[in-house]
């Protein structure tokens, strides 16, 4: 194998491809054949860095310069000045928004440093179409290990007393859903990997399988050893294509180094992995649906139990686990856990994966130990609210759960603490919110896609959260009544406590949370027919202050619908009846002329 | 719904496809998946062909076809519009977005322009947290789109 003396490490994750990365690794593979130095340089397409904001992200190895924003033209002077100069492009660093400094290392960055990266250790450090990065890293020891050295109970017995639990959203212990698949006696057992991952917002587990596809496939096998299985299916979305790229890579290259296929490392161990497609539908996260669905049926939950661990896939014993539980294996298997559970808190072991988005200044995939507080996730990592705005709220777990406020922010983030507050761990989606933010817009956004997703088959969540989405559109319409907010709340409970699934059971949290921890801006809707974050169209108007207008023509100009009218240098006016309030002149004027009333 | 004459060429690789899927009930799902690649999208002849070939019953296949959203019985447009109404996207104004796109082209969501040029998608997160709120036209990508954008953007296909 050539030694490259320097390596370039370009983000290959979907956020930084879809922002010209390709385009960068092409021009800097033209440049350095230009300067001749493609024996000493290489460039390598990794998976996720993480930190999205900043993307596409290029890092030098062996110096460890991050730089941020690169576009394909950067290209030339990271060649010319960084590896023939020796000299960094001080533009592209990264800037600390407090100090006003150039960082160049990402440690030494306010994003990473509360980091711990365990389910992410090779995200943006290896080349994922590569077998040999993965093994280089101690890739495939831990297989290695559990079928040279461990029974199955002994392999399970590391699991479970790791304390590590599922991180799809339940947090059921991980080696006990193991060990149960263990003992159930069958001809044929099945190992599946739970990548439909279908939260809006939440995308840990397309970055660790587009960043490091093997580790889930030979945790897949380990599973397979423990439990007794020969086959292994992963469900994953349609949607992912560059995921699904490059496990099929991954795949193929495990099977020609034997780490997949028949007898494995001479073991007389056989395992091998398929691909099973999703097609959009996000009650196939739910593992009963999901089994149904990869036996091309309908999507539809059933009652548990029986649990896949004892009749599943083709009725018979099936262990599900989502992509980062099966991401933190290997390491466990290696490290062992003791390591392991030194980290977390009391109940919630090791480390969690969080999505973090929208109105926060550092958007992108995390990975802090359990028991970080939202405070430290937001705003020492997130580097707090965009524009200098004003933190509302945060919505953790999804469609499935909740909105927590200031209030929370201080406490430690654990499955059992968030599930007490009104949340829950979900997935890993962390959407942050700002003043902007409508509350009662927010549950009604969450509603309308549980009702798009619920399946059908049961009543309450086929027809309750209809209901519930149509009682609160009638609030963001100002048409809502006190009864409204009773019966919001009852029929809440109801739905919670009769829906056959997972997705039925969790629908109502979005409004229940939101009407327990912002009651004032429910009321505001109904008594005073307002909404204090501006956001409901029905409830507001935008308006020129004639004052403060000097007649610049901008609005006027930028209003899609022509309601704006005013001579140049005097007041402008806006027709009501023909503005649809875009807001796009509210956001353009620059005297502040303009406001929401 | 007018017969359509499905291309014998495509009909005979889907056949083939099936066949390698072994005919059989449990990969129906893939078999459609195919079948949308060569098609673009399910009509009534695509779905009736697949379930003759996996040895289903049509309305089982009807079934499957209307559960995922995924799959289509209705042609897109030639430059498919997706508006990605994810949470982060929504918080970042995507409905704004989609608002100015419907307006601009006057057809709702999940319909295409009589002209056949564009059609109109939500999908829920492409993973592009970090550009939100995101647009795809085709494959190509638009990232932090704002409303007074989408004319522009629309443009570039005209």
């Amino acid at each position: 194998m050539a030694k490259y003396k320097n390596h370039i490490l370009v983000c290959g994750g979907t956020g930084c491809r879809a922002s010209q990365g390709e385009e960068i690794v092409q021009n800097l593979g033209k440049v350095i054949e230009e300067n001749s130095l493609e024996n000493e340089v290489q460039v390598v397409r990794t998976g996720c860095f993480g930190f999205c904001e900043k993307g596409p992200v290029v890092k030098m190895v062996p110096d460890n310069t991050f730089y941020v924003q690169v576009t394909p033209e950067d290209a030339t002077e990271i060649v010319s000045e960084h590896l023939v100069k020796g000299r960094k492009v001080e533009r592209l660093l990264y800037t600390d928004p407090e100090t006003q400094e150039r960082v160049s290392e990402s440690k030494d960055m306010g994003f990473y440093k509360k980091q711990i990266r365990i389910a992410l250790r090779n995200c943006g450090f290896i080349n994922p179409e590569n077998i040999d990065e993965y093994i280089a890293r101690d890739g495939y020891a831990a297989l290695g290990k559990v079928l040279t050295e461990l029974t199955p109970e002994e392999a399970i017995k590391v699991i479970i007393d790791s304390g590590l639990r599922g991180r799809g959203g339940g947090g059921f212990p991980t080696g006990l859903k193991w060990d149960i698949t263990r003992k159930v006696e069958a001809e044929q057992k099945y190992v599946v990997c739970n990548a439909d991952e279908g939260d809006p917002g939440a995308f840990m587990d397309r970055s660790i399988l587009e960043g490091d596809p093997h580790a889930v496939l030979e945790a897949m096998a380990i599973n397979g050893y423990c439990t007794g299985a020969s086959k292994g299916l992963i469900y994953i979305r349609a949607e992912y294509p560059l995921a699904i790229s490059r496990l099929k890579i991954a795949i193929n290259q495990a099977r020609e180094y034997g780490l997949l296929g028949e007898d494995i490392f001479g073991t007389g161990f056989s395992f091998d992995v398929e691909l099973r497609y999703g097609a959009g539908a996000f009650v196939c996260g739910e593992e009963t649906s999901l089994i149904h669905s990869m036996e091309g049926l309908r999507g539809e939950p059933t009652v548990k139990p029986p649990f896949p661990s004892e009749s599943g896939y083709k009725g018979m014993p099936t262990n599900v686990n989502n992509v980062e539980t099966y991401a933190n294996i290997p390491v466990i298997i290696l490290e062992g856990a003791e390591w392991f559970s030194s980290i977390g808190t009391e109940k919630s072991k090791g480390t969690k994966v969080f999505a973090l988005a929208g109105k926060v200044n550092n958007v992108g995939l995390i990975e802090v130990p359990m028991g970080t507080s939202l405070r430290e996730v937001i705003f020492d990592i997130g580097g707090g609210i965009k524009d200098g705005k004003k933190f509302k709220a945060v919505q953790t777990g999804g469609p499935s759960g909740g909105c927590l406020t200031e209030k929370h922010l201080d406490i430690p983030i654990d499955y059992d603490n968030l599930l007490a507050c009104g949340s829950m761990m979900g997935s890993g989606g962390m959407i942050v919110m700002d003043e902007d933010d409508c509350m009662v817009s927010v549950a009604k956004f969450y509603l309308d896609f549980t009702v798009e997703e619920s399946c059908g088959k049961c009543a309450p969540c086929r027809i309750g959260n209809k209901r519930l989405y149509e009682m609160l559109d009638k609030l963001t319409e100002g048409k809502g009544t006190e009864e409204d907010l009773t019966l919001l709340r009852n029929l809440s409970n109801v739905i919670k406590d009769t829906s056959l699934c997972g997705l039925g059971q969790t629908s109502p949290n979005p409004v229940l949370s939101t009407m327990e921890n912002f009651a004032d801006e429910y009321e505001a809707h109904v008594r005073h027919g307002k909404c204090p974050a501006g956001q409901c169209k029905s409830l507001m108007q935008y308006v020129i202050e004639a004052e403060k207008c000097i007649g610049c023509t901008l609005c006027s100009r930028v209003c899609p619908v022509d309601a704006i009218t005013g001579d140049k240098k005097e007041p402008h006016l806006i027709s009501q009846e023909t503005c649809i309030k875009c807001g796009a002149c509210y956001e353009k004027c620059k005297f502040g002329a303009i406001s929401i009333q | 719904m007018a017969d359509i004459k499905l291309p014998a060429g495509k009909v005979e690789e889907l056949k083939e496809v099936c066949k390698k899927l072994g005919n059989e009930g449990g990969e129906l799902i893939n078999a459609l998946h195919a079948a949308q690649e060569l098609f673009g999208y399910l009509p009534a002849e695509v779905q009736e062909l697949v379930a003759n070939e996996m040895n289903v019953s049509v309305a089982h296949v009807y079934g499957v076809v209307t559960f995922y959203s995924f799959f289509s019985m209705i042609p897109k447009g030639e430059h498919p519009i997706s508006i990605c109404m994810g949470t982060a996207c929504y918080v970042r104004g995507a409905e704004k977005v989609l608002d100015e796109f419907k307006r601009h082209l006057d057809v709702k969501v999940g319909e295409t322009t009589p002209d056949g040029k564009f059609s109109i998608s939500c999908l829920r997160c492409v993973g592009a947290c970090g550009l939100a709120p995101v647009v795809t036209v085709g494959d190509k990508v638009y990232g932090r789109v704002a409303a007074e954008d989408v004319k522009g953007i629309l443009e570039e296909y005209k």
